[in-house]
């Protein structure tokens, strides 16, 4: 265990921690909201996420720029990062109405038990997969270098990067957003409705298959953000990129409180830092290890993670 | 209604079940009467075509096809067929590919696979059924030492090209601070362990990551920054290598100097990281520069396939025709074929080949060379590593 470098690092490991983080809590609304509503995991987020790193990618290589591409000076670089979150968008958001289409609703018809979604939703996940594996012949692809990340600021002697700033200040944006929409809107009170008792909430007319596809749709455009911002952090992806980051966020979404939104912030943080705290003491071998153990000791003392579960009962 | 459907289909796909393996007994009977005749035979090639770090094998089997279908030029109506297996380098993928292969009394020889860990995994069965097998490019060390007779290496391993990766970092490069990491790949631990040992001191400080896995390598950079290292040595393949690289320079570390060994050796470097990324990065190889093999065979390369001949397709289009030469002698069966193999001493277009009795390449024939990543992406030849 090597504590001198984890109180050398700490607040370089603090910074880096919380912008994956908030990556990973973008990315657990998705499991959080479906949760909420359906009381189902969606097995098939991981691959919502990854088609939005391949929709960004493929946005800004219609925009004719690549791997090799110069830094373009900061108002089209600005421009080109609009486009690229609203390409990452679409693809995770149609892929995820797709999936409900196909791997939801046909057996929600047939009131099927909650393993056949459970395992409608791994197959989908493998077909989604698998399917851009081969048409990417499973090869990695560049991203462009959009954000040349500058140190803007120094906390404890770790600099503070533009695209650090950028990548919070757009994740919270977001989930702020999100928080609003669910508790203020009038959309966002049939999603809470629906959650707390879809009966009843069919009989005050609410539509349940319209509210279900609403958080489909908002999961995937929250997954496809975070896709954008993981380009951006990490410069490339391939096929397999949703597997280990979807365990992960969804791990979060629990730890947090799966069904509540907030806990999907508190839980994509936490794990978020776990991470390189644990690679400092015990090397980056020991990441999984030590942060899926704290994770299952945090569960043992609340079961329903930090915050509690539930989209409707926690703020009804 | 829909009960009897189900019924039916059950029954028909049982039905179509005891058909296909009767099928199969009928097919594994005439299996013995196919030896004694050269015509008919063929070569496999196993090792990865599709996945992060795929052009490693896509050059091994462009290499031995060229070989291949030299051979059949020569030899109308007795050609050799090519079976190729795409193991995208993982382990779990080429265990079935390799009992699939056994089984065809056909292949006498397979070329590949390509990567140490997949290697590790297949040699078993190959060796239950007796297959030869050369492979251009798998370097751990230990994979000679289990024993196995079907074994043979092309290339040095990694007891030489990681010293002389060390030997580079230490004399050229003049490094007094230098970071180790790997991929916990058969490979990469394998590699990163003999750089560390001969670096010694001068490996201020370690770590880990894994192959496929690993994407983020904040937290190996985070340590980097702090051990001062102004060298990385990573054993891994250029999947991961690229990312690592652009995070580096990303992350403010633009003049720490990235060596790497065989696994990093392509072009595909710079595919995700950027060529001004990937430029400046060193890696190592135990084999000469591809552009001079011998003869016709960079041109010829080029005009068949549309690109330059890479890492070890001149050491894949050797091993092809060492087996097609033991076919030309009259070994047409899979033991006279590894005999044969215990005895070759052939020149081929990269190195001359003769093999130790636990499938090593004769030292006497090993070379090392240094690479340097250019502003084009390309790796250019620098230099021959002296061993020790």
């Amino acid at each position: 265990m090597n504590v001198h470098a984890f109180l050398h690092n700490f607040w370089e490991n603090t910074i880096s921690g919380l912008a994956q983080g908030a990556i990973y809590a973008l990315f657990a609304l998705g499991y959080t909201l479906v949760y909420g509503v359906l009381r189902l995991i969606n097995f098939a987020h991981s691959e919502v996420f990854m088609l939005g790193t391949f929709g960004a990618i493929i946005t800004w290589q219609a925009l004719g720029l690549d791997q090799d591409s110069p830094t373009p000076s900061f108002g089209p670089v600005v421009l080109y990062l609009i486009v690229g979150l609203a390409g990452a968008m679409v693809f995770s958001a149609v892929t995820a109405t797709i999936v409900e289409r196909v791997a939801y609703r046909p057996l929600r018809k047939r009131n099927a038990p909650v393993l056949a979604f459970l395992i409608s939703a791994i197959g989908a996940s493998v077909v989604l997969s698998e399917l851009v594996g081969v048409l990417s012949r499973r090869k990695p692809r560049g991203v462009p270098r959009l954000v040349q990340p500058e140190a803007v600021f120094t906390i404890g002697g770790a600099e503070v990067t533009n695209l650090t700033i950028g990548i919070l200040v757009v994740a919270f944006g977001l989930m702020f957003a999100l928080d609003r929409f669910i508790n203020r809107s009038r959309l966002g009170r049939g999603v809470r409705a629906v959650a707390q008792d879809p009966n009843t909430a069919a009989l005050m007319g609410v539509n349940k298959d319209r509210v279900i596809m609403l958080i489909f749709i908002l999961g995937g455009l929250m997954a496809g953000a975070a896709a954008l911002l993981y380009d951006l952090k990490i410069g490339g992806t391939d096929f397999f990129a949703g597997f280990d980051l979807g365990i992960k966020a969804f791990a979060a979404a629990v730890l947090g409180g799966i069904g509540n939104l907030r806990g999907a912030l508190v839980g994509g943080l936490i794990l978020g830092i776990l991470e390189p705290y644990t690679s400092s003491l015990f090397g980056t071998q020991w990441t999984a290890v030590t942060a899926f153990v704290v994770l299952i000791i945090i569960l043992l003392f609340r079961p329903n993670g930090i915050l509690g579960e539930s989209l409707g009962r926690a703020r009804a | 209604m829909r009960q009897r459907l189900v019924r039916m289909l059950g029954g028909v796909a049982l039905a179509a079940a005891l058909v296909g393996s009767a099928a199969g007994c009928g097919g594994s009977d005439d299996k013995a009467s196919g030896g004694g005749d050269k015509c008919g035979l063929k070569i496999a090639f196993v090792g990865a075509l599709t996945g992060g770090s795929a052009n490693l094998g896509i050059n091994i089997r462009n290499g031995a096809q060229m070989a291949i279908d030299e051979y059949n030029a020569g030899h109308k109506g007795c050609e050799v067929t090519y079976v190729q297996k795409d193991s995208q380098g993982k382990e779990d993928v080429v265990s079935p590919i390799a009992k699939e292969l056994v089984k065809d009394d056909k292949i006498i020889g397979s070329v590949g696979p390509a990567f140490s860990g997949e290697t590790q995994t297949a040699m078993p069965t190959y060796e239950e059924a007796k297959l030869p097998m050369i492979t251009p490019s798998a370097t751990r060390p230990s994979l000679s030492t289990n024993g196995w007779k079907m074994f043979h290496r092309a290339v040095a391993n990694d007891d030489s090209q990681g010293p002389a990766a060390a030997n580079y970092i230490k004399s050229v490069l003049n490094a007094q601070k230098v970071f180790v990491m790997d991929d916990q790949s058969a490979y990469g631990t394998g590699l990163a362990d003999n750089v560390k040992r001969v670096l010694g001191s001068l490996v201020v400080d370690t770590d880990k990551v894994q192959k496929d896995v690993t994407k983020d390598f904040s937290g190996s950079i985070t340590k980097i920054r702090a051990s001062g290292a102004t060298v990385v040595f990573y054993g891994g393949y250029y999947q991961e290598a690229g990312l690592l690289v652009k995070q580096m320079r990303a992350q403010g570390l633009k003049d720490v100097a990235l060596v790497a060994g065989d696994g990093v050796a392509d072009a595909g470097l710079a595919e995700v990281a950027g060529k001004e990324n990937a430029a400046g990065t060193v890696v190592t190889c135990p084999c000469a520069p591809a552009s001079a093999a011998k003869g016709n065979f960079i041109p010829s390369y080029k005009a068949k396939f549309g690109q330059d001949a890479g890492t070890y397709s001149d050491v894949g289009y050797d091993a092809a025709n060492i087996f097609l030469k033991g076919i030309d002698a009259g070994n047409t069966t899979r033991d006279k074929m590894n005999t044969y193999l215990g005895t070759v001493d052939y020149e081929g277009v990269a190195n001359k080949y003769k093999f130790t009795d636990k499938g090593e390449l004769d030292p006497s024939r090993f070379i090392v060379w240094a690479f340097k990543f250019d502003a084009a992406g390309q790796q250019v030849p620098e230099k021959e590593i002296p061993r020790s």
